[in-house]
């Protein structure tokens, strides 16, 4: 009787599971559907079976080079990212290990530039850009994405470094670590997964980063945000090519997410049970 | 021997001059199928002008809008021609945004259709150069007037068009007797219902810039409209815009429709259009004893701004794009059907258009009756058409969109949302100065 109900509830959260996994994933499916179809069926209404046409692809790939734009995509998401570990390591290691009576202030101070809304700085951003000659340049784009993403990285190493005892790395100085040495061997290898999970969400929020990507970049630095951005019209059918070019900018790190995922969610998940 | 090394310096040499006078330009535009078509052009371009790069940035129209007035604001210089309607290049050429356009007598100014000019022009000069413009027509289903025992008149009334909507309409068929644009925006419902307005006798503002929504002519241009949609329109209509309509017309699921006539290309296609071999079109509608069509009006243009570092390069472009000569470019590659429509006299005068596009006449003639110059019969402080004019104008006319979107929702009244109306856009204009 008690596995009978073990094995009811498990089914129950079984499909629990599922329906909310597929609700969170049906945009990005019916996205798929929808570059599947003409833009005719693309517009005529809800319609989960597509005539499976390609043309929609055919036509992004004729309008818009997909390579340039998939280029700066890799180096603005990988370039920010491995900034910012290179700076948020060392920091969320001095705010873990050696907090101040402020440490606390100063996370919750970077945290909070995180809930200005972007459209309130886009004026002094731009003339920042403009007087530095960094305007539609792969690093100033690289750079402020990394300033964007800079808390997030500090917060979420600090939470996984909280977890590492500090009794460790008091260990390694006295064998005679130094700094560097305690950091690079001792911490690092032992934050693998959260670190790892870092950089992965990290890559994922510079990817997806649309504000500032659209409007800092013309032709130089433009990644796939500006290239989804472009097959928007004001007239004329164009739901299906959208897809289409949605389709073709998510697919490299849908499909990175995919083999990551393991990581992901060990890293993400890290010290959630303690 | 000794020659080989000597030919290669010189030709490295060469190829350094003729690289380091290379202008790069860049062009700052919208994704419509003239543009994506020009932008496909850009070889034969480079073939003529292999001196001029050429680099195309395609944004979406309101992030363009956004994009291009920031630029310009801070003097960025990231674009040398920018693609914008005839509403921002009398604003922009007046405070001094954008270089004054002169060609070369070959060019043909005087063949640009007078009303385009005339709303690209300040103090006489010309501030854009029209890439394609556009009126507003009636586009209707032969069939199904004809069902409901109709002929369309020459010049359609408001009554006219009401009385046929009613008629066509079988909504156990999925037919509505007229499809209208109803989605919020001062681009989207408000460029019907200002020119709708006009047409009616109404106006923005009197002279000494009062809101005039209190006024009964705006009063019954509402009230016209609401009951329109709610007698004859499709379901949800407050959330169509031209690209809703458009699939619903070519659908076969509606009687008619009124909007810009650059719609007549797609209805009369019959590769995208189930009912192209039963689609008419007529004058845009007018009350009964007003003497006005709406004076609906809108051209998209290539502008250099004043902070371009190419602006030499960046006219020769200009001047490619829009000669009669790359009008005769695209008909000879993608025929007649396709040119970009609405600028220069010449192509109404073309029998070959004339052939290829059965909508030109009644577009010409579209064109032909906007006059931007006189908006509404009651005297006016501003120009403008299906808008205003002014740069406070993209705000009034999304909020006032928005209230009006709201009647067709059924979500609030005809009075309320005028009323609303004339108090938010008084102390508008109230805060932005007019009438002091």
């Amino acid at each position: 009787m008690a596995r009978a109900v073990k094995t009811s509830t498990r089914v129950s959260y079984t499909i629990a599971a599922w329906v909310v996994a597929l609700l969170i994933f049906f945009p990005i499916l019916y996205t798929i559907i929808t570059s599947l179809k003409t833009e005719g069926e693309a517009i005529a209404g809800f319609n989960l079976i597509p005539s499976f046409s390609l043309e929609s692809y055919r036509e992004v790939q004729n309008q818009q080079n997909y390579i340039k734009p998939f280029t700066n995509s890799v180096v603005l998401a990988v370039g920010s990212t491995v900034l910012g570990l290179l700076i948020g390591i060392p920091a969320a290691w001095a705010m873990a290990f050696s907090p101040t009576k402020r440490t606390k202030d100063v996370l919750m101070w970077m945290l909070s530039t995180k809930m200005m809304p972007a459209a309130a700085v886009l004026v002094p951003i731009y003339l920042i850009f403009l007087r530095l000659g960094i305007m539609d340049s792969r690093i100033g784009m690289t750079v402020l994405l990394m300033l964007i993403n800079l808390p997030i990285i500090v917060w979420m190493l600090y939470t996984y470094f909280r977890e590492i005892p500090g009794e460790i790395l008091e260990a390694a100085r006295m064998d005679g670590a130094n700094l560097w040495g305690e950091i690079w061997h001792v911490l690092t290898p032992m934050a693998v997964p959260g670190i790892a999970s870092t950089l992965l969400l990290n890559i994922i929020l510079a990817w997806n980063e649309s504000f500032w990507t659209i409007r800092l970049t013309t032709t130089n630095a433009a990644p796939l945000t500006a290239f989804i951005a472009s097959f928007s019209s004001p007239q004329g059918l164009f739901w299906a090519k959208l897809s289409a070019a949605s389709v073709m900018a998510i697919a490299p790190i849908l499909i990175m997410g995919w083999f990551s995922q393991k990581q992901l969610v060990r890293g993400l998940t890290f010290g959630a049970v303690k | 021997m000794r020659l080989t090394p000597i030919l290669m310096g010189a030709a490295s040499a060469l190829a350094f001059t003729v690289s380091a006078n290379a202008a790069a330009i860049t062009i700052a535009t919208v994704n419509n199928g003239d543009m994506i078509r020009m932008q496909g052009l850009t070889s034969e371009f480079n073939a003529a002008h292999p001196d001029i790069e050429v680099n195309w940035v395609t944004l979406e129209e309101n992030i363009l809008r956004e994009r291009v007035t920031t630029d310009i604001a801070t003097g960025g210089g990231q674009y040398d021609i920018l693609t914008i309607g005839n509403y921002e290049v009398p604003i922009w050429g007046k405070q001094g945004w954008l270089l004054p356009l002169e060609f070369s007598a070959d060019y043909d100014v005087d063949d640009m259709l007078p009303a385009i000019r005339g709303g690209l022009t300040v103090d006489d000069k010309l501030y854009g150069a029209p890439f394609y413009g556009e009126s507003a027509f009636l586009m209707y289903r032969t069939d199904l007037l004809e069902k409901a025992g109709l002929t369309m008149p020459d010049d359609p009334t408001w009554e006219f068009v009401g009385d046929a909507a009613r008629k066509m309409t079988d909504r156990s068929a999925g037919i509505n007797g007229i499809c209208l644009r109803g989605k919020a925006g001062w681009g989207e419902n408000m460029a019907l219902v200002a020119s709708m307005a006009n047409s009616f006798g109404a106006s923005w503002f009197d002279e000494t810039w009062t809101p005039q929504f209190d006024q009964p002519e705006w009063k019954e241009t509402l009230q016209f409209y609401a009951d329109l949609m709610k007698d004859a329109g499709p379901q949800g209509a407050s959330s169509n815009g031209f690209n809703e309509n458009l699939t619903l017309f070519q659908q076969g699921k509606c009687g008619m429709w009124i909007d810009a006539t650059s719609a007549g290309s797609f209805v009369s296609d019959p590769k995208q259009s189930t009912v192209a071999d039963k689609v008419a079109f007529a004058i845009y509608p007018h009350k009964d004893g007003v003497d006005n069509h709406g004076n609906w009006l809108w051209s998209w243009n290539l502008a250099i701004p004043t902070s371009s570092k190419n602006a030499d390069a960046a006219k020769t472009f200009i001047e490619w794009a829009t000669d009669k000569a790359y009008t005769e470019m695209v008909a000879g590659k993608e025929g007649w059907v396709n040119v970009p429509p609405g600028t220069r006299t010449s192509l109404y005068e073309n029998q070959n258009y004339l052939d290829a596009a059965p909508f030109a006449a009644k577009a010409k003639e579209a064109m032909d009756a906007a006059d931007i110059t006189k908006p509404s019969v009651k005297p006016v402080p501003y120009t403008g058409g299906q808008f205003v004019a002014i740069p406070e104008f993209q705000s009034i006319g999304t909020t006032v969109g928005q209230l009006v979107a709201a009647v067709i929702a059924g979500q609030s009244s005809v009075d309320d949302a005028l009323a609303q109306a004339q108090s938010t856009t008084e102390r508008e204009m109230r805060r932005a100065g007019y009438g002091r």
